[in-house]
Parts: structure tokens; C-alpha cells; sequence
């Protein structure tokens, strides 16, 4: 792919710059680093955090279990997310408020699709497959509808997704006639739990297929070059014989791809949807995942991999404040602080500083040898 | 310091990765001169500039500012400003979307509240003293580019400076407009201003300038008074070797003698956008060069515009190779073997943030299609192939477009099309903003791909430039064309006279 | 092409928005609960037609939770032409717009305003205009900061009584160690206080009583799961799920259920809920879970004959009307209980 992905390799080294500071200047760096650090957090303070064990559920498979297999497992839609939310901030200089809302309505569409008219099924009326396409389908045409507000009606982006943002939970009511429905199949709950005989929770394999379509249309398309390039200079991507509103559009829409999957995997943890509470405030997490991937939150050069990191990364946080019992109405807050520390880290000021001071030192110690 | 100076720089130092963009640099400025400061692009002017006015840090070297005593500290624009030390520089940086007034005293109101009335009254004195065609309630972006320049001068004109650096101020002005700023900055001579004057034109430097100091590859060259140095040896002194007679680049490569016969490549008729131009008719044929002339906004960028599909079309009918073509978009005109390099290369040439190699193949790349990116090995073949030919200095392949310096962007972009290979391209102001060598090496270039066949439209500001590439001129006023030249028509006074149209009645 | 692609797709959407606001009438759904600005759904048209009586209904949003949507199902079951009602409905979470809707209600000459507050301060006003205007005012679900005279009726449930019923009943199960996780509803909810209260008193008073985790998933039950999935992973010893309504109930099961940890009538982990969800009640009833604690969402019933006995001139005997409410238990609950209460 076109991103910077590979820069590490190509980067100019001058032969007196510390290791230090080539690391800091990497993309990368601010994510890996607060992994790192959260790994290392409960490491010392109790490593029994990473302890994976096998289990036998409720229905007589085996499962792993575990600390680190519930950050992997619970990150699905956030990763997902996070991978449309950086597209669509590359090429439109803004973020998507209305995934959570969306996501709401991608899981009311497919619950209607496999209950019917029921309001609490016991089997499948309509095979699964089809429901989730169905789901992708809508989520798509109101991705549309937000990239047209966005790319034709040039309308900013956080303005334009705050109509879905406020409404979108009240559609998705409307789908499923403001009754909460509840899939009892169990083979609708497949994809958010496990599969019979397979020890891995399934969101976690179908995070990994995303990530995998993704590197591979990022791959074998431009779409990482043109969303780039539409998002640092719309008028020279025009000029080139791009068509930077169909770009922006085109990003929106797979983002809608991408609520759905999560909507759906959402769903499918528990066969049923609460449309008021339902990814509530997913928005907020999966922009704040693009920010710590060190991708400018005005668009343009992207790292889909450091938005996918910085996912995790919250995750992982999450967990770990769970785990110490921090009460979660305080949890915002300590998010907060973590957050304001990475945001303040990986500004491109305080980097510089921190590799000046380390490169004082290291030739001071040149000078006495 | 030394006796008269205002400024003093001693053993300057900058580097960049990968890039010594300054190496033990000297430069002094006395008391009310003009001092011009030249050099190639990349040569560190610029740099220079930025150290001074604390955009840049230093990486070593001492600045020594009349009135501070030891060596001064200057870690931001606000420590260069407060030190008497004013900038406007080459790209305009003041807010469109505020008013003239407010963009000459934004940043150095005392307090939290401000005087408008006060404000707007004095913005529009300076405004009146300097000639300036702008109310001070206007909001800056509705101004001309040119104006909006001027804007920029005055507000670092009222800043009461002791240094005043103009980094390429002209490159955006009309004779006219510069003149009033010659006047400008002899008036402030006589104040005891020092003015750092940076600069592509020759002419305007033997016009304003007391002294020069050439910089070349970031060392300094030596410091000359303008009487010492004759023309031929500053161009040599910035190019840092012998130069041949310039005006004789056309000779060079390969003659004038483009045959005025044979079929078009490229044929419109009464062509007219939305960017209000009146229907013109164009043609050019294969292997010829030839370019639209006029004052700035006669309209001639639009043309060519209009010709590319980068306005939308109003009217008129194009041929290509003698059949009807379609061009609504530029990628029509791409697929049509069409090439433009836009005018402004900062905002619709270059794509900044990314690299040297995606910023060649874009054009190319787009052709090819979404779904057939090219390989890795592909596109740094191409990257390479190019900065090899066209001589792009940059660290690598890999280096982001905007950190390179303005003449090495346009070589980019120039790379960019010519790896598409076009039939047909349109370089519209190619050299503006650019060193006197590279200027030469596009000049070059333009003749050369006319002898391979290729057809090309060029536009420049500098008339001897045109004479010197094309071989017919197509002449722009007031939005329409109003008159087409070539042979022996082709002088200088004579296109002025068409320009002017005072023959016309 | 594209111009017209963008005109359809903004049709498209505009009329979905306008399907959803406007189908009010033949179903229960009502977009009034994220818009604002929308209007009632119905003008009340005074008594002019055919003796009706006006009625304006200010409830939360359906959406919420089962319960709510239950409750507002039975509001708008019961208040129709067939029961001699020409009722006005409106829902909303967010107090500032009940209080702007009410005084439109008042303003209508509406006989009677029932309501259902969002918070419990601020209804001042709206209390004194209807005084004023002679629009009789009947609590349901929720009760409000105000004088008792300021309102005719209140048909609420009694959260503490429910919370103590709960506790009670988990006394009597004679564990020799009581380890729970407590799961919270929405912090400073009536629901929340009432059901935290008696836990938090049993729990600081008996030495065997241990709080393993304490945390809210504000009635999120992908919130209640990573909560219980926490403590699984942490490998904490605990036995009780007390959560505070169903929906959080649910995900802490589909928690246990992960990693194999029996619950219910023979399982290792009593799981305990609240409120009147249909499938909870057959949960319990299956013996997957042993507990809950119904609160009763069908005030329509009560709230009509008050104001039936109120249009005959009889005031309400008491003031504050609780709802019949009780705990099922998974060793005595019956098809019967389901069908009965369940919503």
C-alpha cells in the first residue's frame, strides 16, 4: 500500500541520530508505546492479567479465556470502526458522529430480517447471511446519505452525521415498531460468542478478516492514495483527474460497510438490541482511536494500522480499569487523563523536545569517549 | 558589530534530515539599504529568512540585532517581531477570511479590546498613503492575490520595523504595482530601514539594490556591491558555473523552424467558461509551442482552464487529431493525452503532505485506473527515473512534496505530466517563483519535448521567456482574446503594443 | 448523473426521516422521543367532540428499556376514543423539553396531564399553571419534588420496597457466603437508589456479605457482560449477580455462559433482575435465573380509574398509589406468573 506505512525503512538516517529519536518520529510510536506501557502497568502490578485459560461454556465447547482474550474480543467494534472513521477522516478533514447510531440501526435491520414480525424468535426466518447483507445495504445508504451531505452539499462532516447522530436511534426503533427483540437461534449468536468447537471468540476472526480485506484493497486499489491525496489538496486531486467528491462519498460509504459488521457483531453478543443504550458513545472511542493511531484528525496521510492499534489500546485500557475496579462512572474520566497524556505525547512539538533531550546526553557521553 | 549594521549573522547553521540546508552562514545588513539576498532554490534563502524570523531554530551561529546587546534570542516570530524585525513572505500568509484592517493589526493589539473605528481608520490611511486598491472593511480573500500581497507589505510596513525582509514579494505583482513598491521601499531606505530583498528578477535587483550577498547550496558565495557585479557574473556566482548566453537557449535545442503547416492536435472554437471568459477560438499543432500573454487576470490562465476542463465548461467545441472531443473534467482531457500544470502550484499543483514519488506518478497513476495501483518497484522506478532526469534535488523518493523548495515542486509536477505522456501539454507559469538555472533548464525542456513532437502551451509572466520558447502568442485583454502573434511579430514592443491595445483604434 | 444519484439518495432519506415521524398513529412508535422539536401527535380538541376526555401524556423514551417500552404501550393502549379518551402523547429524556411540551398541554385546556418526569426537579411552574388553568395532575412511574397538594394521584413503583423484597429473598437463600457482583442502573435513578439502598445496607451490616465488584453499566447490557467478563477474567471467587434490571442481567449471564460458570436454580451463581420483561420471567422460569423482581410497568389501569372516579366527582382514597408489585423466584414462579405479568 501508499501509506507511510513502510516508511520506516526509506526514512533518511543522519549518522548522529540517536535510535531515540528515529523511534519517536515513527507514526507508530505514540500507539506501540502506550501499549507498551499498559503492558508492562500489569506486568508489575499483577501478571496474572495475562493468564489464558480454557474453559468449557455453557455449551460444552471449549474456550479460551482471559484478560487479553477479552480486550481482543471486546475491540471488534471499535477496530472496525476505527478503520472507516480513519478513511473518512483522511478524505473529508472530518469525523463520522453517527456510527453508534447507525450501528443501532444496522442491528435493528438485521434482528428484523431474522425475527420477522416476532418479537421473540426461536428460529432463524431468513438466513443469516441474507440479514447481515440486508443490515450492510441500509448501513450503506446512510453512509451515502452522510458523504452527500458531506461531499456535495459541502457540509461539515461532525454537522452533517449529527442529523443520523439524532435521529438514528429513534429509526431504528421505528424498524422493529419500538419493540425490542430477541433472537433466541443460537446460531445467530455465532459471531458474537464462538463457534461450536472453535476455542476463539468469532469476533475476533472476523476483525481479523476486515483487517485483512482492507490490507488487501489498500493493496490492490488506489483507495489509500486517493483518499489521501483528496484529503491534503481537493482542488490539485481534481486537477489530476480525480473526483474528490466521489472520494469522500466513497469513504462514507464504506464506512457504513464497517458500522454494520460492528452493529452486527454487536447484535449477535446478545440476539438482542436496546436502541437507546446500544454503542452508545462508540463514536467518541472510534475517533479517539484514530487520533492515538497518530493520524491528523484534519485529514489527509493515514495509517490505517496505527488507528487499528490505537483501538486496542483503548481497549486494553478499558480492561485494565475494570480489572483494578475502577467504578465506571469515574472510567470516563480516567480515559480522560490517559487520553489528554497520549494526545500531549504525540503532538509533533512534544516530540521533538523529548528526542532534543535525549540527544543532549547521549552526546555529552560521545564527548567524554 | 560592525560600524552602520542592523543586523549582524554569524556562522549560521541549519540542517534538516537528511539535508545541510545552512553551513556556517554570514550576512550583515547596514542601516538603510537594500540588500538583496540571492541565490539558486534550495541554495537557503528562504532558510535563511526563516533562522532570522525564528520559524526555524538555529542549529548554530550567533544573530546580533542593533540596539540588543550580546547575541539576540529570537525562538518565534512574535521575539523576531518585538526585535524590529518585520517578514512578508513569498506565499501569502495572512487570514482571507478577516478583514483588510483586521489583517494588519491582527496579533499586535494591546489588550483584549480593540479600537475598530480606530483600527479601520488607520488601516485605511496606510492603505491610501501606499496606493493600495483595497477598503480596510473588505475581507482579504475577495482581494487579488496581488493586492492581498500589498496588504501583507503594508501591515509589516506599519509594524515601525528597524529589518524588513521581503521574501519574493514581486512574484505576484504587475509592473505597475511594482514600481509603487520600489517607491515604497526607497522611502523607507531613506528612514534608515534595512531591507532584505529576495528576489528571482534580475532587473528589479539592479533597479532597488545597494548590495547583494549570493548564497549557493547553503554556504555563502562572498558579499558584492551592486556597482562590483555585473549580471552575467551574479548568475554565474548563483549558478556556480560559466553561463552561457542565455538568450540563445532556443537555438540550442534544436531551432525555431516548427512547421506551421500540418493538421492540429488540438483544435476549440469558441470556447468560454465559468470563469467568465469571453469564446475564443485555439488551435496548436504538433510540435509546436505556443503560449496565451497578457496582464495579470487578462484571463489568459482561464483559457487554458477551460481548454484542460478544470472549469466548467459553458461552451464551444473542441477537436482533437480532427475529431469531436468531450472535455468536462480533467479527466476527459487526461484520457485525451492532455497535460496542465496549474498556476498555483502550492494550491492546486503539488498534494504537500505526500511524497516526491506519489506526487510524480498521481497523474499517471489516475489514468491508470482504481483498481491497477502500480507496484512499489513501479512507482520508485518511475520516481527515480525522473528526479534523475529533471535533476529533483530532494533527500529521497520518500521526502514529503512541501519540504522541498518551490522550483524542485515544480520540476515534480513538471515530472508528473510528462510521465503521463501527453500530446499535448499546457505549463501555465512554470518558472514563476523559481531560481534563474532551473528557469533555464524548463525553458529547456519545453523546446525539447516540442522537438520530440509533443505539443505545448506555455504561459509566463516574463515576455523574453515567451519569446524565447514560443513561436506564436495568442494575447489576452480584459478577458478576451485580442490578438494573435507570430514570426516576425514576435518583439517585445510589439506585444506590448497588443497588450496595451493603444494601436488597436 | 451524479447531481441526480445525490438528489435521490437525499430523497430517499427524507423520506425514511418522514415515514418515521409520521407513523405515529398506527403504531406505538413515536420519533418524539429524539426530535425535539416535533409537535404531539395529536391536537386535543377540548371537549367540544363528543364528551372525550383531553389527556396529555409526557413519558420517557420508549426506547430505554423494556420496561419503558411496556409502560408506554399500556399508556397508549389504554387512552383512546374506544376508552373515551382524546389523548396527546409525548416522549422525552430530557426534563427541559417535558416542562416546554406540558405547558403547551396546559395551554390546550387538556382535563388531565399525566406525567411521567424525567427528573425529579424543575416542575414548579408547570404545577402552578395547571393549578392555574384547572388541569388536574396525575404522577405515574415517576414521582416529582412538589407539595402533595399540587397533584391529585401518584401511581408509582416503590423502588425501595422492591430493593428490600430482592435482598430479603437472597437472605433467605442461607448462603455461608454472600460474594456479588452488583451491577447498577443509571447513577441517581430512582430505580438505581431504590435497588442499590437495601443492597448497600445488608452488605456494610452482615460480615458475610462482599461486594466483588460495585459498578454501573447504566442499563447497558454490553456494559453489564464486560463488567462480569472483568471479574471472570480476574479469577475473583463470587456466587451473586444482583443486577438492576433485566437487559443488565442478561449480559452478565451471556458473560457466565462464555466461560462455562453455571447459574440459576442448580448452577454455582444466583443471577438476579428486575422489572417485568416477558423473556426474563421465562428465564427464571426455566430455572436459568432465580430471580426477579417485578416492577410493575401497567399503571394505564389504575391512572384510568382515577380519573374515571375523578370525572364522577370521587377523589382518590390515598394520594400515593403504589402498584402491586412482587419478587418470582425460580422454585415457585409458574407459566401463569409469565403470562400474567409478563410484558
Amino acid at each position: 500500500m501508499k501509506t507511510s506505512v513502510k516508511e520506516p525503512e526509506t526514512q533518511v538516517k543522519r549518522p548522529d541520530e540517536s535510535l531515540f529519536k528515529r523511534l519517536t518520529r515513527q507514526q507508530l510510536f505514540i500507539p506501540v508505546a502506550a501499549l507498551t506501557l499498559l503492558v508492562l502497568f500489569n506486568l508489575i502490578a499483577d501478571p496474572s492479567f495475562f493468564a489464558v485459560s480454557i474453559k468449557e461454556n455453557s455449551l460444552g465447547n471449549p474456550v479460551l479465556s482471559g484478560n487479553i482474550i477479552s480486550v481482543l474480543d471486546n475491540a471488534s467494534e471499535l477496530v472496525i470502526l476505527a478503520i472507516g472513521m480513519t478513511l473518512v477522516t483522511a478524505s473529508s478533514g472530518g469525523q463520522d458522529i453517527s456510527v453508534g447510531a447507525t450501528m443501532a440501526i444496522a442491528g435493528s435491520v438485521i434482528l428484523r430480517m431474522v425475527c420477522g414480525t416476532e418479537v421473540t424468535a426461536d428460529t432463524l426466518h431468513m438466513p443469516l447471511i441474507l440479514a447481515v447483507l440486508i443490515g450492510i445495504f441500509v448501513s450503506m445508504l446512510f453512509g451515502a446519505f452522510n458523504g452527500t451531505l458531506v461531499a456535495y452539499f459541502k457540509i461539515q462532516p461532525m454537522v452533517a452525521t449529527l442529523i443520523m447522530f439524532t435521529a438514528g436511534r429513534s429509526i431504528a426503533a421505528w424498524i422493529n415498531n419500538n419493540q425490542l427483540p430477541i433472537m433466541n437461534d443460537i446460531s445467530f449468536k455465532y459471531a458474537g460468542t464462538f463457534l461450536p468447537g472453535i476455542p476463539v471468540p468469532t469476533p475476533i476472526f472476523i476483525t481479523a478478516f476486515m483487517i485483512l480485506v482492507f490490507w488487501l484493497v489498500l493493496k490492490f486499489t488506489n483507495l489509500g492514495l486517493y483518499t489521501q491525496s483528496v484529503g491534503i489538496n481537493a482542488n490539485s486531486s481534481r486537477l489530476n483527474g480525480l473526483d474528490p467528491q466521489m472520494i469522500k462519498l466513497l469513504t462514507y460509504v464504506i464506512l457504513g460497510v464497517c458500522v454494520a459488521v460492528a452493529g452486527f457483531i454487536r447484535v449477535s453478543r446478545s440476539g438482542s438490541i436496546n436502541y437507546s443504550r446500544i454503542a452508545e458513545n462508540i463514536e467518541m472511542d472510534a475517533i479517539l482511536a484514530v487520533a492515538l493511531g497518530g493520524n491528523a484528525l484534519s485529514g489527509g496521510k493515514f495509517n490505517i494500522y496505527g488507528s487499528i492499534l490505537g483501538a486496542y489500546v483503548i481497549q486494553f485500557l478499558t480492561t485494565t480499569l475494570y480489572k483494578y475496579d475502577v467504578p465506571s462512572t469515574a472510567l470516563p474520566a480516567y480515559k480522560a487523563v490517559v487520553v489528554i497524556l497520549l494526545v500531549v505525547l504525540s503532538a509533533p512539538v512534544v516530540r521533538e523536545k523529548l528526542a532534543g533531550m535525549k540527544k543532549a546526553p547521549a552526546k555529552a557521553a560521545k564527548g567524554v569517549s | 558589530m560592525q560600524e552602520g549594521a542592523v543586523l549582524e549573522m554569524r556562522g549560521i547553521c541549519k540542517y534538516f534530515p537528511g539535508v545541510r540546508a545552512l553551513q556556517d552562514v554570514d550576512f550583515t545588513l547596514r542601516e538603510g539599504e537594500i540588500h538583496a539576498l540571492m541565490g539558486e532554490n534550495g541554495a537557503g534563502k528562504s532558510t535563511l529568512i526563516k533562522v532570522l524570523t525564528g520559524v526555524y531554530p538555529k542549529d548554530g551561529g550567533e544573530v546580533y540585532i542593533k540596539g540588543v546587546s550580546g547575541a539576540a534570542l529570537i525562538r518565534s516570530p512574535q521575539d523576531a517581531q518585538n526585535a524590529g524585525i518585520s517578514t512578508v513572505y513569498q506565499e501569502i500568509t495572512l487570514c482571507p477570511n478577516l478583514s483588510v484592517a483586521e489583517n494588519m493589526y491582527i496579533g499586535r493589539t494591546k489588550g483584549a479590546m480593540t479600537n475598530w473605528k480606530q483600527m479601520n481608520q488607520g488601516a485605511g490611511k496606510i492603505l491610501k498613503s501606499l496606493g493600495i486598491p483595497a477598503g480596510p472593511t473588505q475581507q482579504l480573500g475577495t482581494c487579488s492575490i496581488a493586492v492581498q500581497q500589498m496588504v501583507a507589505i503594508a501591515r509589516a510596513v506599519d509594524m515601525e520595523c528597524k529589518v524588513l525582509i521581503l521574501d519574493e514579494p514581486t512574484s505576484s505583482l504587475d509592473d505597475q504595482e511594482v514600481q509603487k513598491l520600489f517607491g515604497l521601499m526607497r522611502d523607507l531606505r531613506a528612514k534608515g530601514v534595512g531591507i532584505i530583498f529576495v528576489t528571482h528578477f534580475l532587473e528589479q535587483v539592479y533597479e532597488v539594490c545597494d548590495r547583494i550577498t549570493v548564497l549557493r547550496d547553503g554556504t555563502l558565495v562572498g558579499e558584492y556591491v551592486i556597482e562590483d557585479l555585473p549580471r552575467v557574473e551574479l548568475v554565474s556566482k548563483m549558478l556556480g558555473k560559466e553561463l552561457d548566453d542565455m538568450a540563445d537557449i532556443k537555438g540550442e535545442a534544436g531551432g525555431t523552424a516548427v512547421s506551421l503547416e500540418g493538421a492540429p492536435v488540438l483544435e476549440a472554437a469558441g470556447l468560454c467558461s465559468s470563469a467568465g471568459i469571453k469564446p475564443f477560438d485555439f488551435s496548436i499543432r504538433k510540435g509546436e509551442v505556443n503560449g496565451f500573454t497578457g496582464l495579470l487576470g487578462s484571463g489568459r490562465s482561464e483559457c487554458v482552464r477551460a481548454i484542460f476542463g478544470a472549469d466548467h465548461v459553458t461552451g464551444g467545441t473542441v477537436k482533437m487529431d480532427g475529431k469531436d472531443v468531450k472535455i468536462r473534467k480533467p479527466l476527459d482531457a487526461m484520457k485525451q493525452g492532455i497535460g496542465y500544470l496549474p498556476e498555483d502550484r502550492k494550491g492546486d499543483g503539488i498534494v504537500g503532505d505526500l511524497s516526491v514519488r506519489e506526487n510524480i506518478i498521481l497523474a499517471f497513476q489516475v489514468m491508470k485506473g482504481f483498481f491497477h495501483p502500480f507496484s512499489r518497484a513501479q512507482a520508485e522506478a518511475f520516481a527515480d527515473e525522473y528526479i534523475k532526469l529533471l535533476e529533483i534535488k530532494t533527500a529521497s523518493a520518500d521526502t514529503p512534496i512541501k519540504s522541498l523548495s518551490g522550483g524542485n515542486q515544480q520540476k515534480c509536477i513538471l515530472a508528473r505530466w510528462i510521465l503521463t505522456d501527453p500530446k499535448y501539454l499546457i505549463l501555465d507559469e512554470p518558472t514563476r517563483g523559481i531560481d534563474i538555472g532551473t528557469k533555464i533548464e524548463i525553458q529547456k525542456l519545453v523546446l525539447r519535448l516540442a522537438a520530440e513532437g509533443k505539443s505545448v502551451t506555455f504561459i509566463s509572466s516574463e515576455i523574453d521567456e515567451m519569446l524565447r520558447t514560443c513561436s506564436r502568442l495568442i494575447v489576452m485583454r480584459d478577458r478576451k482574446a485580442v490578438g494573435e502573434l507570430c514570426g516576425e511579430d514576435l518583439t517585445q514592443t510589439k506585444i506590448m503594443a497588443t497588450i496595451a491595445g493603444g494601436d488597436e483604434e | 448523473m451524479k447531481k441526480v444519484l445525490c438528489l435521490v439518495l437525499t430523497l430517499c432519506m427524507v423520506l425514511a426521516l418522514a415515514a418515521c415521524g409520521g407513523n405515529s398513529g398506527g403504531t406505538p412508535a413515536d420519533s418524539g422521543s429524539q426530535t425535539p422539536a416535533s409537535t404531539p401527535d395529536a391536537q386535543p380538541a377540548g371537549d367540544t367532540n363528543s364528551g372525550l376526555i383531553t389527556v396529555g401524556v409526557i413519558n420517557n423514551d420508549p426506547n430505554e428499556s423494556g420496561y419503558r417500552t411496556a409502560n408506554d404501550a399500556a399508556m397508549r393502549a389504554m387512552f383512546t376514543e374506544a376508552n373515551g379518551y382524546k389523548a396527546t402523547f409525548y416522549n422525552n429524556n430530557d426534563a427541559a423539553q417535558q416542562i416546554a411540551t406540558a405547558q403547551q398541554m396546559i395551554q390546550d385546556e387538556v382535563d388531565f396531564l399525566l406525567l411521567s418526569p424525567a427528573s425529579t426537579t424543575g416542575w414548579d411552574s408547570v404545577l402552578q399553571d395547571a393549578q392555574a388553568a384547572g388541569t388536574q395532575i396525575i404522577l405515574f412511574d415517576r414521582m416529582l419534588e412538589a407539595d402533595e397538594s399540587m397533584y391529585v394521584a401518584a401511581v408509582v413503583s416503590d423502588m425501595p420496597a422492591e430493593g428490600k423484597t430482592a435482598v430479603d429473598w437472597l437472605a433467605a437463600q442461607g448462603l455461608s457466603e454472600y460474594n456479588i457482583i452488583h451491577i447498577q442502573g443509571h447513577m441517581g435513578s430512582d430505580a438505581q437508589l431504590g435497588r442499590t439502598g437495601a443492597l448497600d445496607e445488608k452488605v456494610s451490616a452482615e460480615a458475610s456479605w462482599n461486594y466483588v465488584t460495585q459498578q454501573t453499566a447504566d442499563w447497558d447490557e454490553a456494559t453489564a457482560r464486560t463488567i462480569t467478563q472483568s471479574v471472570i477474567d480476574s479469577g475473583k471467587p463470587f456466587n451473586v449477580i444482583y443486577a438492576e434490571n433485566n437487559g443488565m442481567a442478561r449480559g452478565a449471564v451471556a458473560a457466565l455462559d462464555a466461560a462455562g460458570i453455571t447459574h440459576g436454580k442448580n448452577g454455582d451463581v444466583i443471577v438476579m433482575g428486575f422489572d417485568s420483561d416477558k423473556w426474563a420471567m421465562e428465564a427464571v422460569l426455566e430455572g436459568s435465573w432465580n430471580y426477579m423482581g417485578l416492577c410493575n410497568p401497567l399503571q394505564a389501569e389504575t391512572v384510568d380509574s382515577i380519573i374515571k372516579d375523578l370525572v364522577a366527582g370521587t377523589a382518590p382514597a390515598q394520594k400515593i398509589i403504589y402498584t402491586p408489585e412482587q419478587g418470582f423466584e425460580a422454585a415457585t414462579i409458574t407459566q401463569a406468573d409469565v403470562d400474567t405479568y409478563g410484558t
